[in-house]
């Protein structure tokens, strides 16, 4: 039996977590289907069938779909999933609403954020804020797997796979979208960029932290991200957040500056091929997870750092 | 109306977590446990909504040891009106898992029948962010998990949800699962007067078979492990060496 996995698309392209997730359900050794749902997404499901490890792309093409709600969309993966072994979904806000919906509905249990994939039943999963890993077997009859997208490299494009009409599911009417207000950014997504300037507590306000890490993130490349206590204290917006509960990243290189280093913060990055910190308190303990540690002041460092690159 | 809020005992979340050196799981044995923070939140919203006149009653519950009672007091020092915990004997944090929960929180549902759950996101132990979801499927009922604003008028529901990209607002009719981010409230600290007086308040218990509930885990956990130590860095006195370091040594800019 094949792996399904459901595609998260903006009905033009496929999002790059989606494709982190198709490389952990390969591990799986099985064939590999991906689920396009939505209102008008040709083009996404023609994305997804240039996937080079899919064999098969399902779209489900109807007006039910166009806000891709959770409730609606499970219905369908409920229906679809007696064909398949698996049901992977990438462990993002869209995939954590959705796959538990349909893992009830099928009367399994879930297994969430993986980050390793030992066998076809057989998982690795970081628990406690990633201070432990739990190795994970499931009996269930559908294995339903959310992808931690951090933990897998994104597959590579280059196929073209066949792509099936399957008919809508009912429509639930459950829940309906009347706003969504995305934060709008020229910078590369966090979870896929290759180097992360993060703020903290330390940089004061807002302003500081846009007059101070922007001109850096621009120099990098880079993408912005942020701890839980500049995003309490509305320097950033909820989606710059780096950590337990907010995102989880492993870029090249994550410079983290003013943040202290919660645990809960940790766990969102400590996987960073590189981290760097800049923080005036030396026993901050950020320090003890940094490549490189600087010690000063970030209002003066900071630009300094800007300009030398 | 009448609101459900679950709450689960976890380690406290200032304490480090340890693995056992057997490997068969985390060691909890006389470590400070406390409240899920998400859950606190929720404790919060629903007292909230009842001091704001919208709802008649808070219910807590907590599945899990006869000790989970202490996490329903707690509960009930915010606010809650009354506690139902649901014992379920020797099994293990790690045994008790989410479907089994929302199986539980169904049966009570069908039971107690509130307009709305407010359920954490996610515990801070076993990071599986699954309840609230799924005991909105089994009961077929709308679901808005990380939840940063909740509005309710009349049989409406307007929820404001933290998603990947920024902020998603919801509409839905009652009864519905709310989960709940850390932006939708400041949980307040519980007083002594409240402490006491919550000491007072009706406290049920109920088993997993008076629910007709199987509660045996359906995943194994087969090892747990602690995750490879980062070898620690270097400091570097200033600017220019850093960035001489992350050019030469590094080589990433």
């Amino acid at each position: 039996m094949a792996v399904l996995v459901i595609a998260e698309h903006d009905n033009q392209s496929i999002k790059t977590a989606t494709l982190n997730a198709v490389t952990a359900a390969q591990a799986v050794g099985a064939d590999i289907h991906v689920l396009v749902t939505g209102s008008g997404c040709s083009i996404a499901a023609q994305a997804a069938a240039a996937i080079g490890a899919v064999a098969k792309v399902l779209v489900c093409d109807a007006a039910q779909y166009e806000a891709q709600t959770a409730e609606n969309v499970a219905e369908l993966v409920r229906a679809l999933a007696a064909d398949y072994s698996h049901v992977f979904a990438a462990a993002t806000s869209a995939g954590k609403n959705m796959l538990p919906r349909v893992a009830a509905l099928l009367d399994v249990a879930q297994i969430s954020d993986i980050v390793a994939v030992e066998s076809a039943d057989t998982f690795v999963r970081p628990i406690y804020a990633g201070n432990a890993l739990a190795t994970v077997k499931s009996t269930e009859r559908v294995k339903v797997v959310t992808v931690r997208t951090a933990a897998f490299d994104p597959a590579p494009l280059g196929g073209s796979a066949p792509i099936e009409a399957v008919p809508a599911a009912k429509d639930l009417g459950l829940t309906r979208v009347v706003g969504r207000e995305l934060t709008k950014s020229e910078r590369p997504e966090l979870g896929a960029a290759k180097i992360i300037v993060s703020g903290g507590r330390g940089l004061g306000n807002g302003e500081n932290y846009r007059t101070l890490l922007e001109p850096l993130a621009d120099k990098l490349g880079a993408a912005l991200g942020a701890s839980r206590a500049a995003v309490d204290a509305g320097f950033v917006p909820n989606d710059y957040q780096v950590g337990q509960t907010g995102k989880i990243v492993a870029p090249q290189v994550y410079i983290a500056i003013g943040i202290s280093g919660a645990i809960q913060h940790l766990a969102g990055m400590k996987d960073s091929r590189l981290i760097v910190a800049i923080n005036k308190d030396p026993e901050a303990p950020i320090f003890q997870v940094a490549d490189y540690g600087l010690v000063a002041d970030l209002f003066a460092a900071v630009p300094e750092l800007t300009a030398s690159l | 109306m009448k609101i459900l809020v679950p709450v689960k005992r976890v380690l406290d979340y200032n304490v480090k977590a340890r693995v056992k050196a057997d490997g068969s799981g985390m060691d909890l044995a006389n470590v400070k446990m406390a409240m899920n923070p998400f859950d606190e939140i929720a404790v919060e919203e629903a007292v909230r909504l009842k001091e704001a006149g919208i709802a008649t009653e808070v219910v807590a519950v907590s599945c899990g040891a006869a000790v989970c009672a202490e996490t329903l007091r707690a509960a009930m020092a915010i606010g809650a009106d009354r506690g139902i915990l649901v014992d379920c004997g020797e099994l293990s944090d790690a045994e008790l898992q989410p479907l089994a929960v929302a199986k539980l929180l169904k049966a009570l549902c069908d039971t107690e029948a509130p307009q709305l759950v407010i359920c954490g996101k996610q515990a801070i132990d076993d990071d599986a962010n699954q309840t609230g979801q799924m005991l909105a499927a089994l009961m077929g009922w709308p679901q808005a998990p990380f939840a940063s604003k909740l509005s309710l008028d009349g049989k409406l529901a307007t929820v404001t949800r933290e998603i990947d990209g920024g902020l998603e607002t919801l509409e839905m009719t009652l009864p519905a699962v709310v989960t709940t981010d850390l932006r939708l409230n400041e949980p307040r600290y519980a007083t002594l007067p409240n402490i006491m007086k919550a000491k007072k308040k009706p406290l049920e218990t109920v088993k997993p078979t008076d629910l007709r509930v199987d509660v045996a885990p359906r995943l194994a956990i087969l090892k747990v492990a602690e995750p490879s130590k980062r070898s620690a860095g270097v400091l570097v006195p200033d600017v220019a060496t850093l960035v001489d370091k992350l050019k030469n040594e590094a080589k990433v800019i």
